[in-house]
């Protein structure tokens, strides 16, 4: 069951679109903010809410990278894998990440505290390698300059 | 001292102006001007600015905006959609002006929604651009409160209601047809062209799509007019380009230069190469740009005079490749990108940039074979423009072709060494 504030959410964007589809990506967003991933039964939710079929806005859900159909960790860290990351250093970001968190990408620590992902070009070339946590932005991140930089980002999201 | 209006409001590290301030610092003048002409009037001032559309394309913006059928027998409503989905690797223009001066953007989409007599205005935005969000919606309900949206705009009658959606992830939803689907609920596919989305679009409607920094060079082009506007930039190329620089350079960055700017000039504003480190080329435009290597920094960058040196201006952001990188694992990251990125529609991308990838990986791994040269020189031809619907895999198989020109001799070292040089 979507709850009531999720679907005054999911509502307040309907004026926006002349059909009810229309508002599907927003809708798996707003469950995602609510509950950290789209589940089976959300989905089912959310497709009756919208006239859709719950296969319908699966094809859509999982075309979408930042739409979660599996459980992810309290924060999740999206670390930048695209060209101009790669020459300043992200495989050694991602290494130093993989490490540190003890996950492979695409995977979720122990504790449930983060889920590792590679993202495309976060638009902060000038100061790669980038990487994302909660939607906050974190530059400059080569461990081979400053190993220590990555973990005191890392202990800001307990 | 060159001018620099798109970023003369931008204050680095401190938050957008305000809308008073936003006036105060010259800003609605270009609308309140748009909204005394007629719509025509518009769109024929920003052609003849040879204002050209800066999301990679480098159309003449004024002609797009001439493909939307006005008058009262045709469909209603009309859409305007401002694309803020900047997801080409190696760019990052976009976000300074959605963060620095959002009211510019809003500013310019007014204009164009005017322009084309549209009703509805979305401004289509990638998820991981938060900032950017954050302070599009302070900057569109001020806008509204200052009557630049919604009813009678400015006293002009004009109406224009500016929705921001944001986004789910995808590379392809930058690419317009795909963006239209996307915003329509559904998988970002690309649609077949004809008919192009200014005669249908979102469902079906006239719908009007520009890049950000397009968007953001119109409030200036009414202001200060068509003639000012061709004198900042280089034949038929008219205005500024935020032109960026990312790679082993001494200072990357972001600068506001007129159109035209040669790529030496660019890479001096960077400061050159890092100690020790030597410039073999660049992509000049993002990801799915050819390269241009040392004998092409006399190359003027606008949309003319880059595709005669054999690539494209693109978004602007020029990645530069080192000596010390190698020019094959480069290759890889990139492929591996429009791989994943493909969405699966047309054949000759889906699978064949998933090929690339996999022999690049080989080549890397020291497990590459001769042939395996020609079965990606064999890809950049199955990849080509026509053979797909959209730019996605053309764009990607455009660093592949002129890589394997440029820099034949490291494929051929990793597979007579059945290694990687460079590690």
């Amino acid at each position: 069951m979507l709850t009531s504030e999720e679907r005054a959410e999911i509502e307040a964007e309907a004026g926006h679109y002349p059909t009810r589809k229309a508002l599907c990506i927003e809708a798996l967003e707003v469950v995602q903010r609510h509950r950290g991933w789209v589940s089976d039964d959300a989905l089912r939710d959310v497709a009756a809410l919208l006239g859709m079929t719950p296969d319908e806005l699966d094809g859509v859900a999982t075309f979408y990278n930042l739409v979660f159909r599996k459980p992810v960790g309290r924060h999740v860290a999206l670390f930048c894998d695209s060209v101009s990351c790669w020459i300043m250093g992200a495989n050694r970001l991602r290494e130093h990440l993989c490490q540190r968190l003890g996950v492979a990408p695409g995977g979720t620590t122990s504790d449930g505290r983060f889920t590792l992902l590679p993202v495309v070009c976060l638009g902060a070339c000038d100061h790669a390698p980038a990487m994302m946590v909660d939607g906050d932005l974190h530059l400059d991140l080569d461990p081979a300059v400053d190993p220590a930089k990555v973990d005191a980002i890392l202990e800001r999201y307990p | 001292m060159a001018e620099t209006p798109l970023t003369a409001r931008i204050r680095p590290g401190a938050e957008p102006l305000d809308l008073a301030g936003y006036e105060r610092a010259g800003g609605l003048e270009g609308l309140h001007k748009a909204l005394q002409m007629t719509p025509a009037a518009v769109t024929a001032a920003v052609k003849d600015s040879t204002l050209r559309g800066r999301g990679g394309a480098g159309f003449l913006t004024g002609l797009k905006w001439s493909f939307v059928p006005t008058g009262p027998t045709t469909p209603r409503p009309r859409y305007l959609v401002a694309n803020a989905d900047e997801m080409e690797p190696g760019s990052f223009k976009d976000r300074l002006l959605l963060e620095g001066d959002p009211l510019q953007l809003i500013e310019g989409m007014v204009i164009a929604g005017y322009a084309v007599q549209a009703d509805v205005a979305f401004l289509f935005l990638r998820r991981e651009y938060t900032l950017a969000a954050e302070r599009l919606r302070r900057a569109i309900a001020q806008a509204y409160a200052g009557g630049l949206l919604g009813r009678d705009i400015l006293g002009s009658g004009y109406a224009l209601e500016l929705h921001l959606h944001v986004s789910a992830g995808r590379y392809m939803c930058g690419e317009e047809t795909g963006l239209l689907n996307s915003l329509e609920g559904r998988r970002a596919n690309p649609r077949t062209k004809p008919p192009f989305p200014p005669v249908a679009g979102l469902w079906g409607k006239p719908t009007l799509i520009n890049n950000v920094e397009t968007l953001c060079n119109v409030p200036h082009v009414l202001a200060r007019g068509a003639e000012w506007f061709r004198a900042l930039g280089s034949p038929r190329n008219g205005g500024t380009k935020l032109y960026g620089v990312s790679g082993k350079v001494k200072r990357p960055g972001l600068w506001e230069l007129p159109m035209g700017t040669t790529v030496g000039e660019l890479l001096d504003r960077a400061g050159g190469m890092r100690d020790g480190l030597r410039f073999r080329g660049c992509l000049p435009g993002g990801a799915s740009t050819d390269f241009l290597t040392d004998a092409h920094l006399g190359v003027h960058l606008d949309f003319d005079e880059v595709p005669k040196a054999g690539s494209r201006l693109g978004t602007g952001t020029m990645i530069v490749l080192d000596d010390r990188t190698c020019p094959v694992g480069m290759l890889e990251n990139l492929e591996h990108f429009f791989a994943q990125e493909s969405c699966g529609l047309c054949t000759p991308c889906w699978s064949g940039l998933h090929w690339c990838e996999r022999i690049l990986t080989a080549l890397e791994a020291g497990e590459g074979r001769p042939q395996d040269l020609q079965v990606l020189e064999f890809q950049t031809r199955f990849n080509a423009p026509g053979h797909t619907f959209c730019a996605l895999a053309p764009g990607a198989v455009e660093p592949l072709q002129s890589a394997l020109k440029y820099y034949r001799d490291d494929f051929e070292r990793h597979i007579r060494e059945r290694r990687c040089p460079w590690r």
